[in-house]
């Protein structure tokens, strides 16, 4: 095992005035419109709502301890998977990456004050809140239990849950990411420091350039369509019931147009954390770096030509079937070249095992997995029999828990230090990343083998034959939760009492590591020019790597 | 409120800050037909399947009323581009007249809207319990031409032989016509509040050639609601018009 460079350089002091203390109380934070502040904002609520997910999932779980499942009635099942839904992929894992990491970092690392549109970004928090406040009045007013896919008539017509608020909180929300994706645009676009060329951008931009597309072209579209699902609850319209002559599948079709699209919108942010993380504990720069940014444009593209793939059950022709199969087959050929670029960048380089490393080996080998058997659901013959099953749910648990969130919390650890100026208790961390992926692999892998024997999802009771499956999935959702909890603890503790990190802790590449940790609230004291080339760990003699000097040696990493 | 000129702390420079605004502006127009796609692709599948209906229900709209409507907005677009003309070159007496012009034009518009809209809800057209598709054919309203309502009646009656459904059917064909030109309607109104906004700044003389983004940028807004009122009036105006 190399050595880490958790040790901060000797001599470090936090910068006497940064972000988080040149203005005082409530009303500087609530109305703020410094990026680094709302990025903060947005942790505090998408922190919330995974606890609020994460509360739904345990009770599922326990609930499934017994085949005949006594924890809760049927209907009550129903809710709490949709709300579990919901809460998780509306007001967690898509505002997640972007609204937390990429608000803060996108203008420190193309060399920026702030976004293109700061009022606006402040804007799209207050958006958000008030989406989850409609939301949170549905789930406490009597829930929601027609799936997060609202398929129609049951949402539209026949549900006695709580719809209506629920539709219009997350078509509220929709414009939260709409507003977003277009300050990112703007900004990638007009706002680059001198010198920062396109392809001198670090991928994590790239990758938010490319999930803002799909947030930009895509919202709309399942903004209009729950709208229409409200108006037809409210009004009794008739587009999507068929006994007024409307059409269910019109439905699916709207929804799924958005909510497939919607997964890129998940997972590219937390590619590009990984394309971060990969090169500064190789330290060496990333393989096919042009590749990568493609990949992350292509994948961007083509996932909007996939949705029907959600669909081959519901009737749709074979032609039309086969045509979506084969697009969904393309769509991880530039999944599958990240993922190649990123192991390649491993050979030859001086890896060490820091924390945000580790997350980011756990993605990579949860994401082949998840990503495969994406592969193996686009196969339309293997599809009839797994459509349904808990081999879905494992699946996009993989993807999005295994790929996304691992994302996620390896960039707040990665970033932690710029965000805070603290270090994170080493040990500890790693142990909590260890554990997290144990216990992940505990809830999810059963889940692949009941779904392949048959085991329906979404069903509130199972042959007995699959309980000990399910057991084992439940014990490692405790473990996963315990996982979880743990970086909320140290992080927390860390914020007063952790090591004080200095400008470059580990040392990375990044512009973002070239001012103060925690920054100023307008990032850079002198506006950066930028002479050198992404992940150039060759040319940058500032951070220490040069063959022959020590990584510890003081004064070059405080530029 | 940052004033004429000035440039907000985190741009280099008003080059850059411009630049931005115009390009915010365009993507933002890029999600609006997103958004409208999702109605219109509504209204194409809807159409095909049931144009019997979709045709008796068009026939319902008054045709001279739409026509004006849209001569009503294309004028506005027109007085809306010579706003910002007179921004670019200085006229700034000009900035204000070409705005409230503009705003007029679109409170004529809203304002015809609303009489058409009252003339559904007269002639029960909308969608609700008391829809009923042959109501205005069997019971004239002052005002009415007897032998248009009598033909209309023909036509209605022999789409019901067709259809059954056309009740059914007609009021997917009204819940559109409602949900599209309401959606464009709030958006009018909307770009109203903008245009307010914007007479407000130029009696300020804020608009000079050096800054006129503001003006600019609700111009490319109040262009986009015009196009998608080009789209609507024949969509829903003039199918199946061949009297």
């Amino acid at each position: 095992m190399s050595d880490t460079l958790t040790a901060p350089l000797p001599g470090h002091k936090m910068p006497h005035e940064d972000y988080l203390n040149a203005t005082y109380g409530i009303r500087s934070w609530l109305l703020t419109t410094d990026h680094k502040r709302i990025a903060l904002l947005y942790l505090g609520s998408v922190t919330f709502f995974f606890f609020l997910g994460g509360i739904f999932a345990t009770m599922i779980r326990i609930h499934l301890l017994t085949p005949t499942g006594a924890l809760v009635t049927p209907e009550t099942y129903n809710k709490l998977f949709t709300m579990h839904g919901v809460a998780m992929i509306f007001f967690f894992l898509i505002p997640s990456i972007p609204a937390v990491l990429g608000n803060f970092l996108i203008p420190l690392m193309i060399g920026a004050k702030d976004l293109a549109f700061p009022k606006i970004n402040l804007l799209s928090w207050y958006i958000y809140i008030v989406g989850g406040c409609f939301v949170l009045y549905s789930f406490g007013t009597g829930g929601l239990d027609t799936g997060w896919t609202f398929y129609t008539p049951l949402s539209s017509v026949y549900s006695n849950s709580a719809v209506t608020p629920a539709v219009i909180g997350i078509f509220i929300n929709g414009f939260s990411t709409i507003l977003t994706g277009l300050n990112f645009i703007v900004t990638i676009h007009t706002m680059r420091a001198p010198g920062m060329t396109w392809f001198r951008l670090p991928l994590f931009v790239w990758a938010h350039y490319a999930t803002s597309l799909v947030m930009v072209l895509g919202t709309p579209v399942i903004a209009i369509t729950l709208l229409l699902v409200g108006l037809e609850r409210m009004f009794h319209l008739g587009f999507f019931n068929p006994a007024l002559g409307g059409d269910p599948i019109l439905f699916q079709h709207l929804f799924w147009f958005y909510s497939h699209p919607a997964v890129y919108i998940m997972i590219l942010p937390a590619m590009g954390v990984i394309s971060e993380i990969i090169p500064t504990f190789a330290r060496k720069p990333i393989f096919g770096y042009s590749f990568i940014a493609g990949s992350s444009i292509a994948i961007a593209v083509i996932g909007f030509l996939v949705w029907a793939h959600h669909m081959f059950v519901t009737g749709e022709s074979t032609y039309a079937a086969l045509t979506f199969s084969l697009l969904s087959y393309l769509v991880a050929i530039p999944s599958a070249v990240k993922v190649f670029n990123w192991t390649s960048t491993l050979y030859k380089g001086s890896i060490s095992w820091d924390t945000p490393m580790l997350y980011a080996f756990g993605f990579i080998g949860l994401f082949l997995i998840g990503g495969l058997t994406g592969l193996f659901l686009a196969c339309l013959g293997l599809d009839i029999h797994i459509h349904d099953t808990y081999f879905v749910v494992a699946h996009f648990h993989y993807i999005m828990v295994g790929g996304a969130v691992m994302g996620y919390v390896g960039g707040i650890h990665f970033w932690w230090p710029k965000i805070t100026g603290r270090l994170y208790p080493e040990a500890l961390s790693r142990v909590a990343a260890v554990t997290l992926f144990v216990g992940f692999n505990l809830t999810f892998f059963p889940q692949f083998i009941l779904g392949y024997l048959g085991m329906p999802r979404r069903y509130h009771t199972y042959p007995p034959e699959f309980q000990v499956l399910n057991v084992l999935s439940t014990a490692g959702a405790s473990i996963l939760a315990l996982g979880y909890l743990l970086p909320m603890l140290y992080l927390t503790w860390s914020m007063r009492y952790g090591k004080v990190a200095g400008q470059n802790p580990w040392p990375a590449t990044g512009l973002e590591w070239k001012t103060d940790s925690p920054p100023p609230t307008e990032n850079f004291h002198v506006t950066p020019e930028v002479t050198w080339e992404a992940y150039d760990f060759q040319n940058r003699p500032d951070l220490g790597l040069v063959a022959g000097a020590s990584p510890l040696a003081p004064a070059h990493g405080d530029d | 409120m940052h004033r004429t000129g000035e440039l907000y702390g985190h741009f280099e420079t008003l080059e850059q800050q411009k630049e931005s605004a115009a390009l915010g502006m365009w993507i933002f127009l890029v999600t609006e037909v997103l958004f409208f796609g999702g109605l219109f692709l509504t209204y194409t599948i809807n159409r095909h399947a049931f144009s019997t209906a979709f045709g008796i229900g068009s026939n319902t709209l008054d045709i001279t009323l739409g026509a004006g409507n849209t001569v009503v907005l294309i004028m506005s677009s027109l007085t809306m581009a010579m706003a910002v003309w007179s921004a670019q070159v200085g006229k700034k007496k000009l900035v204000s007249i070409f705005l409230i012009a503009t705003l007029a034009l679109g409170t004529v518009f809203l304002g015809v809207k609303a009489v058409e809209y009252k003339q559904k809800f007269d002639h029960h057209l909308v969608p609700g319990r008391s829809f009923d598709m042959k109501y205005h054919p069997t019971h004239p309203m002052p005002g009415d031409d007897l032998k248009e309502l009598a033909l209309e009646k023909e036509e209605v009656d022999k789409a019901f032989a067709q259809d059954p459904d056309i009740n059914a059917h007609g009021q997917l064909y009204f819940s559109l016509y409602f949900g599209m030109t309401g959606l464009h309607a709030l958006h009018m109104i909307i770009g109203a509040g903008l245009l307010l906004w914007l007479i407000k700044g130029s009696f300020a003389g804020r608009f000079t050639p050096q800054y006129n983004t503001p003006v600019e940028i609700v111009g490319l807004y109040w262009h986009f609601v015009d196009i998608v009122w080009i789209f609507l009036f024949p969509l829903l105006y003039l199918i199946d018009r061949h009297r």
